[in-house]
């Protein structure tokens, strides 16, 4: 991240510096101010915070950190695209495919640097996401859904498809072998803890950039397509073009999710990217909180953590074993049903309704 | 009556649904710093006109002349930085929305960071959007309902939705502001005060009215069109308008039953007599 700003912290903050108060009162009121500044600061937090996280588990949980994170850069684009923009994508896991294959063909052929070949899966996954989006601009409801869910069950077909089974390597896939963590890092660094930087960063910089953007005046303007096309338009907001930029900036993170998957379990293959991933993660973003980025991230970490505690073989070695297998999606399931029923915005929701109460709690006491 | 330059001109606007001819042959001016009402039975075609205008519906025959210029082909987003902003019968407010979201996105004709910068939050971005602020603001504050601007336009009492949707569109600073039905659903004090806003604005835009409220068009309106089946049958002063027999027969059909004519006297007489009340064509129209 190339965050270096002019920061003007200092000059102001030590002018107020004698009374604490005010110090604190201008640093919050410069961060409200600056939307550059309070998004990197949490970013940095993030980062710090991953960094710790990632250095004191096993490396079993790194990767299931790495996993988590490509997760949330598809999620995040996701909610925006759905609970912001209110267009249907049940193709998301297309786009992921799209995202892997490139990498895999890029880190392959050429053996770019890992930050281009993710840039090279963000680019061609944007240019399927701008096609898509000025398709998805003329359907609606329905439609749009059953347009985007026969992208997700056609397109990982395609790969069996004879002319390109020699490039895309059939039902089989493509294997990918990104680059060992860095020497300086130590000879013992384990890999897992390098995927999860890998994965980590790109998830805090696509959560960054969405901040950016959702804070901005698309932020609004998405909104206001979704809930009244006609008085949208009447405001001077160009309806299909908001729709194209969301479809494609939705796409962009899902390609960087797939790029990821692909470098962290070292394969692109058809199998990676059933339906059910779209649906999952169209069930993530629901479970997180319709059109929180924030809600993005709980959404994808319950989709990586339940199915991993359902398949424990502890818990699941006395059960038939055509139940064991269903179980990961039956718990997913229930916990998205009592999820929506006790909070229908979502675990976000959930997390601002309790941190009310909270707050309300502690005023009465005090007052 | 013609001594200001007309802003909008519609030239024998011809608008056909299949075979029903929702528009025929429709010409009348807008003049600048003018409030011109568009009135008439329902399913006169009032609301056409108003989809011809903002561009939804593209007449088969006839122009549109905007500022002297031919207005064609235009798209409803193109309204706003023509300098047109409309309101819409069902409101239209964003629930999703604050109520000062609700007006900054009206004000979006005013924006100028664009998508890099809002995706990499420079500070102009930051700027661009307190600047929106303050002119929705501005608005909220002039209108009168500015203490309601963080909440959401469902928690609120009709007539405060109303004024927000009002502000929604004055924030673009428009020269023409097109109201469709903006009395609908709300009390006659309210009405009042609408009526009171209304005058108020001619001072900086000019303004287009459908309204079935015959006291308000004929409190606020300087200049009255009447259209019936699609047709224009009259304009011209609420005063002229009034009485024209063509529009009396319009709002109660050509086949005048007895009680129904006493009633017309009678409200005729009375309108000679005192203008203001707006009787006559007014309470025959809500009645009908």
């Amino acid at each position: 991240m190339n965050l270096q700003t002019t920061n003007p912290q200092p000059k102001n903050a030590r002018a107020h510096a004698p009374l604490d108060r005010g110090w604190a009162g201008v640093v919050l009121r410069m961060l409200r101010r600056h939307t550059l500044l309070r998004h990197t600061l949490l970013a940095v937090v993030a980062v710090v915070a991953l960094a710790y996280l990632t250095g004191a588990v096993s490396p079993y949980r790194d990767l299931q950190i790495a996993h988590m994170a490509y997760i949330v850069c598809a999620a995040a684009g996701l909610t925006v695209l759905t609970g912001l923009g209110g267009q249907i994508s049940l193709g998301h896991g297309a786009f992921m495919a799209i995202g892997a294959y490139t990498t895999a063909l890029v880190l392959n052929h050429w053996a770019w640097p890992l930050a281009a070949v993710l840039l090279a899966a963000v680019t061609v996954t944007a240019v399927a996401g701008f096609i898509v989006g000025v398709a998805a601009a003329r359907l609606h409801g329905p439609y749009l859904a059953g347009a985007t869910l026969a992208l997700a069950v056609g397109l990982p077909g395609l790969v069996s498809y004879e002319p390109v089974t020699g490039l895309l390597g059939g039902q089989n896939g493509l294997s990918v072998s990104p680059s060992p963590p860095p020497l300086a890092l130590g000879e013992t660094f384990p890999l897992e803890r390098w995927q999860a930087w890998i994965s980590c960063l790109c998830a805090v910089i696509v959560m960054w950039l969405l901040a950016n953007l959702t804070h901005s005046r698309l932020g609004r303007s998405l909104p206001a397509t979704r809930d009244d096309e006609i008085a949208a338009a009447l405001s001077g907001i160009r309806v299909a073009r908001v729709r194209i930029i969301t479809s494609v900036v939705a796409a962009a993170c899902a390609g960087l999710g797939g790029g990821l998957l692909a470098v962290v379990t070292t394969l692109a293959a058809p199998g990676a990217f059933p339906l059910t991933l779209s649906l999952q993660l169209v069930a993530a973003v629901v479970l997180g909180g319709l059109g929180s980025l924030a809600g993005a991230v709980w959404g994808s970490v319950v989709l990586v953590l339940v199915p991993n505690w359902a398949s424990d073989p502890d818990a699941s070695a006395h059960l038939p074993h055509n139940v064991a297998s269903n179980l990961p999606a039956l718990i997913f399931g229930t916990v998205l049903i009592v999820v929506t029923l006790l909070f229908p915005r979502g675990m976000q929701g959930g997390f601002r309704w309790v941190g009310r109460q909270v707050k309300r709690r502690l005023t009465e006491r005090t007052g | 009556m013609t001594s200001p330059p007309a802003l909008l001109e519609l030239r024998d606007v011809t608008v056909r649904f299949g075979g029903l001819v929702a528009l025929d042959g429709v010409s009348f001016d807008v003049p600048q710093g003018r409030v011109t009402g568009v009135i008439g039975p329902n399913g006169a075609g009032k609301t056409t006109v108003f989809n011809v205008i903002c561009g939804f519906v593209r007449p088969d025959e006839g122009r549109l002349r905007w500022r002297g210029e031919p207005l064609t082909r235009h798209r409803p987003h193109d309204l706003t930085r023509l300098g047109i902003a409309r309101t819409l019968q069902g409101l239209g407010l964003f629930p999703g929305l604050t109520v000062v979201q609700n007006v900054m996105v009206g004000a979006e004709r005013h924006a100028r960071a664009g998508f890099l910068s809002a995706l990499f939050a420079l500070p102009r971005s930051d700027r661009d959007e307190a600047a929106l602020r303050d002119r929705a603001m501005r608005l909220l504050t002039e209108l009168g309902v500015a203490e309601v601007a963080g909440r959401f336009p469902g928690e609120l009492p009709y007539g405060v939705q109303k004024r927000v949707a009002l502000a929604r569109a004055l924030v673009a600073e428009p020269d023409l502001v097109l109201l469709d039905e903006p009395a609908a659903g709300l009390s006659a004090g309210e009405i009042d005060e609408l009526a009171a806003l209304i005058r108020g604005l001619r001072d900086e835009v000019s303004v287009v009215l459908v309204e079935h409220h015959m006291d308000l068009v004929m409190e606020v309106c300087d200049d009255v069109v009447v259209l019936d089946f699609g047709r224009l049958i009259a304009r011209g002063s609420p005063d002229d308008v009034r009485d024209d027999p063509l529009v009396v027969a319009a709002y109660l059909g050509d086949e005048v039953d007895d009680s129904a004519a006493d009633e017309l006297t009678e409200g005729g007489t009375e309108t000679h007599d005192q203008p203001s009340h707006g009787g006559g064509v007014g309470s025959e129209a809500r009645r009908a």
